[in-house]
């Protein structure tokens, strides 16, 4: 709990060092927790009302529950309820993220579970479930109010206190809730926060989402009531005698028995609490994610020279908080579609000397930002293609190579007939860049970090300290991954391939005969290829985990552009035409390409119904689709006209193709 | 108010080939040739397509009846027929069950039964089955019985989509090249076809059960595109759809059904759906998107629809009116909203005044719902043929370039045929209606359906879908009055804001 309280301080110093503007994520977080402390009475109302619900009874059980709602214990369950949901909060506010981390290997998920912070996170969400519960256990009352019952012993007659099983029950179903929420959490990306669309207003959206939260955490709790259930009928009673000393309250009927376990009514209340605990930490995340994502207008200008960190183009070329990137690329978006006198603004030029400093500033941002995805895909591209011929050396090379080597290793078809014997050392260092720009390794450390786009902006040495700092111990352990998969995957052909790759490497002829035997050591355990075998899609997803800022960035200068046919004045984004133009078509080429890639083009599963935002696994398709449609947007404006424009013979080809709807 | 009597009458019913002159002029002027454009024409007869005979179910009825275990009998219940048909089976099968089962059962299938006629007396367009609910809410006029379904012409290539009787779309373009046949398992009752702005191949397809986007690759030589090609778009009780709308900058589409109070707007990219609930009404019927892409209608089923800006999303009620809405069409600058109302044979419109968007108050102050126009009377045709026209107001279309209006008005019985009327429009200085003609098909072919081609370089050319399966276009070749030779909104805006003369890129200008 130390170091979660500890999130919004850090938050705090950053924003002294650097922009005011994170100030805007505190305030609205801050404003996402009221709402969510607000909203608490009226559902442990609604909660009093179900738990105490009685078919036959129903003006005793109104009444009992007015009287329930006054009482004195209730307001205390609430006020812990309160701290609950301000813990859920701020760990909403510390772990949130942009862009999501997909592990690429179920070793790397592995690692991600059992990493030092997750494990702070697991921890506190089963102390929080077992005070849920407590309350809970509390409110409903009963046989389920007190841990400890006093009971009369058979044999002597004196009058001890027992262990009420029902409470414990209840209270451990609180921490097994808490541990599965933290665990799904890491699986389902929880915490990954994406924006809708469409722009809606707070309360609309918070009322269309709402059926949708209550429905995950009715399911949500029915599925963990089940699995609990059964943990409880095979380790309940081993659990009893280890930990707890106080004899069992005998009269009852013993819990971890099939009779003891098929009570409706000790389900029910099960469920009800179940779902009451999930219901509040779900209606926080949503709240949460509702007010993070709220549009944030920047001026685009500003007369006064103190207020131009705020603006528009200044927040644009942020790189400390990614939040605020983003926010300011999706006004960016918008502005270009909707608002006349912003593109007008955008479109000005300086007053005295006559600059148009907001539209280059703008503009240069977006190209960076699509030219680095560019970067990075044709990167992927040549690590693909590379395939196979940097293994040889691979023992003596660094990890990373290995690894940009590995998730290479389902495509040797494609690239064997590709490659020369002379391009063989010039795809090895093709090969080690990519590794540095494929963000595979699940970034855990920084809440604000896009572990993306820094990460990839420049080439990094292969001995920078990066490497050193980033690559966690589970990171490391993929070495045996490697070489695993690439004996595992024979089936892709990739023994031959070694065959006639030794000799020419004989320097390296013991080590590759160590590796080897390692290699066939380790892929005979079905556990490890499967721990280590990689996830289908994974690298793909992982190389446009953060395509929302590109597609937006599309969108943005798309519309402006088109904007400009008729309503730049001076001239300004003409000049800037061509290079906006063949950035697009680099980019297309470099998304074709990748399209073509085995895996790049299957869909994802649909995810039935769960809190975890799983958009991220389609966003490739979007930004395809983004790109596509923001060369129409500008094609079908400019039309003839673009012939005029001064770019190269073969862009002017694929422009062509556009131009006659031909794509 | 409009007599339709003003309307200058042809002499005789042959089929009308284009206008000229202020003049319309059918195929039995001397002098005409019978084709005025080379786009493809085809005719469709029922004959040569043959729809599902039958629905699946009733395939039941053709073997012979075999007692399986209550169990099964009652997994397959549920199966087909969800809750209802599982209480049903219980209910029948009173002497195998307990019978405080067969009892609880019959009640709660009382209750269902009272509680959703309660709530089809509050919408009656909830007791339709699902076939009847696509032909009472389909543009297509007598959709059940027509050898065409749906119809959409590309918004930016001589390139059109009809969907046929048999459930199968092909695709037509102006030149030679092969049509293509797009069949998915899926695609059944299509509703509504419209193809993707901004994009050359996409196509969403409304059906029965899901909402089907086709990528057809315009370059490929392929007849039958694998339904690898189609991505199925779904979402639980959003069944049928009888409406889809592209969002004009082609990033968004949104869907409706009447049974479903949301409409969904999807990123058809990602396969996401953001749901849009409004309960009032009890469905969404009709949706429209208006051309500059500022605002949306959504028709229900009741005497109400709703205008939503697209920014925020927020919506205006209009419940003033008689019947359901049935059909609209935005003037080109998305300023004017012209609608017809069920069963009633007026033309009302909705002017919205911030058309230019440079406050940013998110309300949009709509001046007022006037009364357009009331089409009374009926004019009779040809008095030799005896035939008289007029009747309620069914689908609207408005050309892009806003100087003709079509108002297909529907027909009672014999003698009494469906027709289309069309108007010239002016909305500058005062917006004004005036008579041009009626279009006529051949002898006996009545108009189903009429859509203008979206960029039509001499003037306007309307496409009407006939009763007899055929598809001809009509152009109407004029000069534009106000505008010169924008084919799009927005061009039509830059050329009004700079002089057309010197409407270049500056970089142009430069060299």
């Amino acid at each position: 709990i130390r170091r979660t309280r500890s999130g919004p301080y850090e938050v705090l110093r950053m924003c002294g060092a650097g922009t005011l503007h994170t100030f805007v994520v505190i305030w609205r977080s801050v404003a996402s927790i009221a709402w969510s402390v607000l909203l608490l009475p009226v559902t442990s109302a609604v909660f009093v009302l179900l738990s105490r619900f009685s078919l036959f009874h129903p003006i005793q059980w109104i009444s009992e529950c007015t009287s329930l709602l006054t009482a004195s214990s209730t307001i205390f369950s609430l006020v812990v309820l309160c701290g609950v949901v301000l813990i859920t909060g701020l760990f909403n506010l510390e772990f949130y993220t942009l862009v999501p981390s997909i592990p690429c290997s179920r070793m790397a998920l592995l690692g991600t579970v059992l990493h030092p912070r997750q494990c702070v996170h697991s921890l506190v969400y089963c102390t929080m479930g077992m005070l849920v519960m407590w309350c809970a256990s509390v409110t409903i009352g009963g046989r389920y109010s007190t841990l400890g019952i006093p009971c009369r012993q058979s044999e002597s007659g004196e009058v001890v206190t027992c262990l009420n099983e029902y409470h414990l029950f209840l209270l451990l179903a609180g921490a097994f809730m808490g541990y599965s929420h933290s665990f799904l959490g890491v699986v389902q990306n929880m915490y990954y926060v994406s924006f809708q669309p469409i722009q809606q207003y707070k309360y609309p959206r918070f009322k269309g989402c709402l059926p949708m939260v209550v429905k995950c955490s009715v399911i949500q709790s029915l599925y963990s009531a089940r699995n609990f259930a059964a943990l409880y009928f095979f380790f309940g009673k081993i659990f009893i005698n280890l930990c707890i000393t106080l004899q069992l309250y005998s009269s009852l009927q013993p819990l971890d028995s099939l009779t003891g376990l098929l009570d409706f009514s000790l389900l029910y209340h099960l469920s009800i609490s179940g779902t009451f605990l999930y219901f509040t930490w779900y209606l926080t995340v949503l709240l949460f994610r509702i007010y993070v994502t709220e549009a944030y207008s920047f001026p685009v200008q500003s007369t006064f020279t103190e207020d131009a960190e705020q603006c528009l183009p200044k927040v644009l070329a942020e790189t400390n908080t990614l939040v605020m990137k983003f926010l300011a690329l999706q006004d960016l978006a918008l502005l270009s579609q909707h608002s006349l006198s912003r593109r007008l603004e955008v479109f000005s030029l300086s007053q005295p000397g006559g600059h148009p400093h907001n539209w280059n500033a703008i503009s240069r941002e977006c190209m960076s930002l699509l030219s680095e995805l560019t970067q990075r895909l044709l990167a992927h591209q040549d690590a693909v293609a590379s395939n196979g011929r940097v293994k040889s050396q691979s023992a003596k090379e660094s990890n990373c190579s290995r690894e940009s080597d590995f998730d290479v290793s389902e495509t040797p078809r494609l690239s064997v007939p590709l490659r020369t014997p002379g391009s063989v050392f010039t795809s090895s260092v093709g090969g080690m860049h990519s590794a540095l720009t494929a963000p595979f390794t699940p970034d855990v450390d920084s809440p604000f970090s896009s572990p993306a786009i820094r990460r990839l902006v420049g080439q990094q040495e292969p001995r920078s300290p990066w490497f050193g700092t980033v690559q966690s111990p589970h990171i490391m352990r993929r070495g045996p991954k490697l070489w695993s998969a690439s004996t595992d995957s024979s089936r892709f052909t990739v023994i031959p391939l070694h065959g006639l790759e030794t000799p020419v490497n004989s320097c390296s002829c013991h080590t590759l005969n160590c590796s080897a035997q390692v290699k066939s050591f380790l892929a005979k355990r079905v556990l490890i290829v499967y721990l280590f075998n990689k996830l289908p899609e994974a690298s793909s997803q992982a190389l446009f985990a953060d395509s929302q800022a590109h597609i937006w960035a599309l969108q943005g200068l798309s519309h402006l552009v088109a904007a400009s046919f008729s309503e730049d004045q001076f001239g300004v984004v003409q000049t800037t035409l061509p290079s906006i133009l063949s950035c697009l078509v680099v980019l297309l080429e470099a998304v074709d390409r990748h399209f073509k890639l085995p895996h790049a083009s299957s869909k994802p599963v649909r995810t039935v119904c769960s809190m975890g935002d799983s958009t991220y696994k389609t966003l490739r398709f979007a930004l395809r689709a983004a790109l596509k449609t923001a060369i129409y947007k500008i094609t079908t404006t400019f039309g003839e006209h673009l012939n005029a424009v001064n770019i190269s013979t073969e862009h002017r080809k694929r422009l062509q193709q556009f131009l006659e709807f031909k794509e | 108010m409009c007599s339709l009597g003003v309307f200058p009458a042809p002499v005789t019913a042959a089929q009308t080939l284009f206008e000229r002159n202020n003049e319309l002029l059918s195929a039995l002027h001397p002098g005409e040739h019978s084709q005025a454009c080379d786009l493809p024409s085809p005719q469709f007869t029922r004959d040569t397509l043959k729809g599902h005979s039958r629905p699946e179910s009733s395939s039941r009825s053709v073997f012979l009846d075999q007692r399986d275990t209550l169990w099964m009998r009652s997994a397959g219940a549920w199966r087909d027929a969800g809750l209802y048909g599982l209480l049903d089976e219980i209910t029948n099968s009173a002497e195998e069950v307990p019978r405080f089962l067969a009892v609880g059962s019959a009640c709660v299938l009382a209750l269902l039964r009272w509680a959703s006629s309660f709530h089809g007396s509050l919408f009656p367009h909830l007791t339709l089955s699902s076939d009847e609910m696509v032909a009472e809410f389909s543009q297509m006029l007598d959709w059940s019985d027509s050898a065409l379904r749906s119809f959409a012409w590309h918004p930016h290539t001589d390139k059109f989509a009809v969907a046929l009787l048999d459930d199968s779309i092909k695709i037509y373009k102006s030149n030679s090249s092969p049509t293509p046949t797009l069949k998915h398992r899926c695609q059944r009752s299509v509703c509504a076809l419209q193809w993707k702005p901004l994009c050359g191949s996409a196509l969403a397809v409304a059906c029965q059960s899901c909402l089907l986007i086709w990528h057809v690759d315009p370059a490929s030589l392929s007849t039958r595109p694998s339904s690898g090609c189609a991505q199925v778009l779904s979402h639980p009780g959003h069944s049928p759809i009888t409406s889809i709308a592209w969002s004009p900058t082609g990033s968004l589409l949104v869907s409706a059904s009447p049974v479903d109070t949301s409409m969904m707007v999807w990123d058809v990219a990602a396969e996401s759906a953001v749901p849009l609930q409004r309960v009032g009404g009890g469905g969404v019927t009709y949706l429209s998107w208006s051309p500059d892409g500022s605002r949306l209608l959504a028709a229900t089923p009741s005497a109400l629809f709703r205008v939503w800006e697209t920014r925020m999303w927020t919506c205006e009620r209009w419940p003033c009116l008689k019947g359901s809405c049935q059909s609209a069409c935005w003037s080109p600058d998305g300023g004017c909203l012209l609608l017809s109302m069920q069963g009633e044979r007026v033309i009302y419109a909705l002017t919205f005044s911030d058309l230019t968007g440079i406050n940013n108050t998110y309300s949009s102050p709509v001046t007022a719902c006037q009364l357009l126009l009331i089409l009374k009377g009926f004019s009779s045709l040809s008095a030799l043929l005896n035939i008289s026209v007029g009747g309620e107001v069914c689908s609207l279309s408005w050309d892009p370039r806003g100087e003709r209006l079509a108002v297909l008005l529907k027909g009672r019985a014999d003698n009494h045929p469906s027709v289309i009327a069309v108007f010239k429009t002016r909305s500058s200085p005062v917006f004004e209606l005036l008579p041009c003609g009626f279009v006529m098909g051949e002898a006996g072919a009545e108009p189903r359906f009429m859509q203008f081609h979206p960029h039509f370089q001499h003037g306007a050319l309307l496409t009407v879908c006939w009763s007899d399966g055929r598809i001809s276009h009509v152009p109407f070749y004029f000069s534009s009055a106000g505008l010169l030779g924008g084919d799009s909104p927005q061009q039509a805006l830059a050329s009004n804001t700079t002089n057309p003369s010197s409407n270049k890129l500056y970089t142009e200008q430069i060299s």
